[in-house]
């Protein structure tokens, strides 16, 4: 009992310290060779906030009737472009880094948490500049702010989860990658990141809850709803309160959470033949 | 009481261990071939190769272990069980105490990083946290002799310093268990000598040492104990030395019998090459403490002007290390008609450490450039001197202290 607290122990800190310095090196790696290095963690959700703005704002004029939207909007870009890196790295990162998987025995799922925790990182870099914003364009800060975290964690607990089920598979079926790709290009238009909620709500049904049960787009629409204006629309709210249908995105993280895992935990001790 | 003490004494336990690789013709590698594969799956040829069968040993607490292969034996396969980065397909594997595997060194290593980020990025792979790192910092960067470079990054160094610094951080490694593949030993002459004082170290401290090597000097030299694999099974389990000769016996007799075989004309191309106009045979190589003799016979099968003989010795990792002909030393050969044949004895200095050596015998024409017949391997020698030494060449050395 005792040397299996021990060994655990050995183990756990083993995972710590790799993890560590995987993610630092991760970090220093990214912009490497680069001028304004640090820089563009901040500059590519700004520019690509400014083509959407110009686009769809104010050539196709949509939005313009919905409160703080171009907050909403560059908050969306910024969490869509969270889950597509978590995700796009996560499931290449097995087997990118079978080189040392190879030569070591090492928990493989460091290498997926390294790979999300980075693009946390660089996550956080951009909500300062979408908190600067909410500032300028006159936000009202309030205690509900305080419930934003949870939705950023959902999202990142989905996209890990599809990080371990992914890269498992990748390590075999390498067509896995071009499968998400087009995949996230469906997911992207989906996931009312570039269009209010309010223009789908327009066309009438369900259409606007059926696709606030996408994980993605619901923590999305929560976040912007707790973050920048109480008026953006919530699964919660459009289902009338109804708990349990609410409840059905989540329960989709959990299950895809658990499932990657466990497909993950299975086929890590092959890894180092397969890949 | 004694079996909890026997306990205690093991290091690792090797149990009934086998390992399977699944071969399939064609690998699926892509959704469209799996998906074709199951409709199929009556004709899925899926092969299974043996790489190890049923092997099964202990190691003991403090043991200089050793496991002895040819290449393509399954040695590797087996340390890369031992080290957990495979899972044996049947069978277990039982570890006391952390185990740390070299099986390559700077594992991790990143080009883009400085010396100075690998050391700390190879150090978490070694289990070391960032504060063990600075505290051994400066001497690994000491041993290493790259002060002055550890702020650049590492695609600038040249593949010594590399090494260099891989190795002064391998030899930090804090372990119960070491996993030393033969690997290791590779480098420069200097680099070998630092690695050979480390293995004594290793040695002296009563380290468990498991040591993955086709070298049987370095066997001899420091493994207590060893087995060793033919063909995906264990055949021997004893003493580095009773090893040692018996790999010695499995290796040399397949190349003598090589050798005779070669007596009739048709040997494959990898063995034998040249434009034909010569065949080689009888080739023997016998060995005493000064010399090694190397006769063969020479038979022309068109007439010739001035052939030029020759041989060449290759280490037991197949490096060519010597070698001549009558060219170059200057002895003047005659011209041959077709039919004809002479015999070619040659006598060399015998200043090779212990080892196993491969000799390759050769008519080429005068230019040096086109051969008529060259035979690689054709014949083998074994070289037992006295004492091991941790350098390629032993030359008799005469002393005189006044």
């Amino acid at each position: 009992m005792r040397k299996n607290i021990d060994n655990a122990i050995t183990k756990y800190r083993y995972s710590a310290i790799l993890l560590r310095q995987l993610v630092i090196t991760e970090f220093k790696l990214r912009y490497q060779g680069s001028v304004l290095g640090y820089l563009w963690s901040l500059m590519r959700p700004l520019f690509l906030f400014l083509i959407m703005y110009v686009v769809f704002v104010y050539f196709l004029k949509i939005g313009g009737d919905v409160p703080f939207w171009p907050v909403q909007l560059l908050l969306g870009i910024v969490l869509w472009n969270f889950f597509a890196e978590v995700t796009n790295n996560g499931i290449t990162s097995v087997v990118e880094r079978g080189d040392i998987i190879r030569k070591i025995n090492f928990p493989k799922y460091v290498i997926i948490l390294s790979s999300a925790i980075s693009a946390f990182i660089n996550l956080l870099i951009n909500l300062t500049v979408i908190l600067v914003f909410m500032l300028i364009s006159g936000v009202h800060l309030h205690v509900g702010m305080l419930l934003a975290p949870i939705f950023i964690f959902e999202i990142f607990a989905f996209a890990i989860g599809i990080s371990f089920l992914l890269s498992a598979v990748f390590v075999k079926f390498r067509d896995i990658n071009y499968i998400w790709e087009i995949v996230m290009q469906g997911l992207f238009y989906g996931s009312v990141v570039i269009y209010p909620i309010t223009m789908v709500m327009e066309r009438g049904g369900h259409f606007a809850q059926i696709l606030l049960l996408n994980p993605v787009a619901q923590s999305i629409q929560d976040a912007r709803h707790a973050l920048v204006s109480p008026e953006a629309h919530t699964l919660f709210g459009l289902t009338g309160g109804n708990i349990w249908v609410s409840l059905i995105p989540v329960l989709i993280v959990i299950l895809v959470s658990v499932f990657g895992i466990f497909v993950f935990k299975r086929q890590a001790p092959s890894f180092a033949e397969n890949v | 009481m004694s079996k909890v003490k026997q306990q205690e004494e093991i290091a690792i336990r090797v149990n009934d261990v086998s390992k399977n690789f699944k071969l399939p013709h064609e690998k699926t590698n892509s959704i469209k071939s799996g998906v074709l594969n199951v409709f199929r799956s009556k004709h899925k040829s899926v092969e299974s190769q043996h790489a190890l069968k049923h092997i099964s040993f202990d190691v003991k607490k403090g043991e200089f272990f050793g496991i002895v292969g040819r290449n393509g034996s399954g040695k590797s396969t087996l340390l890369k069980i031992l080290a957990g980065i495979y899972q044996p397909s049947d069978g277990s594997v039982e570890t006391h105490g952390k185990l740390v595997p070299f099986i390559e060194l700077g594992v991790g290593f990143n080009p883009e990083l400085t010396g100075r980020e690998n050391v700390y990025l190879n150090g978490a792979m070694l289990g070391f946290s960032e504060k063990q790192v600075d505290s051994m910092y400066d001497k690994i960067v000491e041993f290493a002799e790259l002060k002055p470079f550890m702020d650049q990054k590492l695609k600038n160094y040249s593949s010594g310093m590399q090494v260099r610094l891989a190795f002064s951080m391998a030899i930090r490694a804090d372990a119960d268990i070491l996993l030393i593949d033969e690997v290791l030993a590779v480098g420069d002459a200097d680099f070998q000598r630092k690695c050979f004082k480390y293995f004594n170290q290793l040695k002296a401290t009563r380290k468990t040492v498991i040591f993955v090597s086709h070298d049987m000097g370095s066997v001899r030299e420091y493994c207590d104990r060893a087995v060793l694999i033919n063909e995906q099974e264990l055949i021997y389990d004893g003493s580095a030395s009773d090893v040692a000769e018996k790999y010695l016996k499995i290796m040399t007799p397949e190349s003598i019998a090589s050798a005779e075989e070669d007596k009739s004309t048709d040997g494959s191309i990898d063995e034998r090459w040249g434009d034909g106009a010569f065949s080689i045979s009888n080739v023997k190589c016998q060995v005493d403490d000064q010399y090694i003799h190397i006769n063969y016979k020479a038979k022309a099968k068109v007439d010739c002007v001035d052939p030029v003989y020759g041989y060449s010795i290759r280490n037991d990792k197949g490096d060519e290390i010597c070698g001549t002909n009558t060219l170059i030393v200057g002895r003047k050969t005659k011209s041959i008609k077709a039919g004809n044949s002479v015999v070619v004895s040659w006598k060399v200095d015998n200043i090779f450490t212990d080892g196993v050596y491969d000799i390759d015998v050769a008519v080429v024409y005068d230019n040096q450039l086109t051969v008529a017949e060259w035979r690689n391997r054709a014949a083998s020698v074994e070289i037992k001197k006295v004492q091991r030494l941790p350098y390629p060449i032993n030359p008799r050395s005469v002393v005189e202290v006044v």
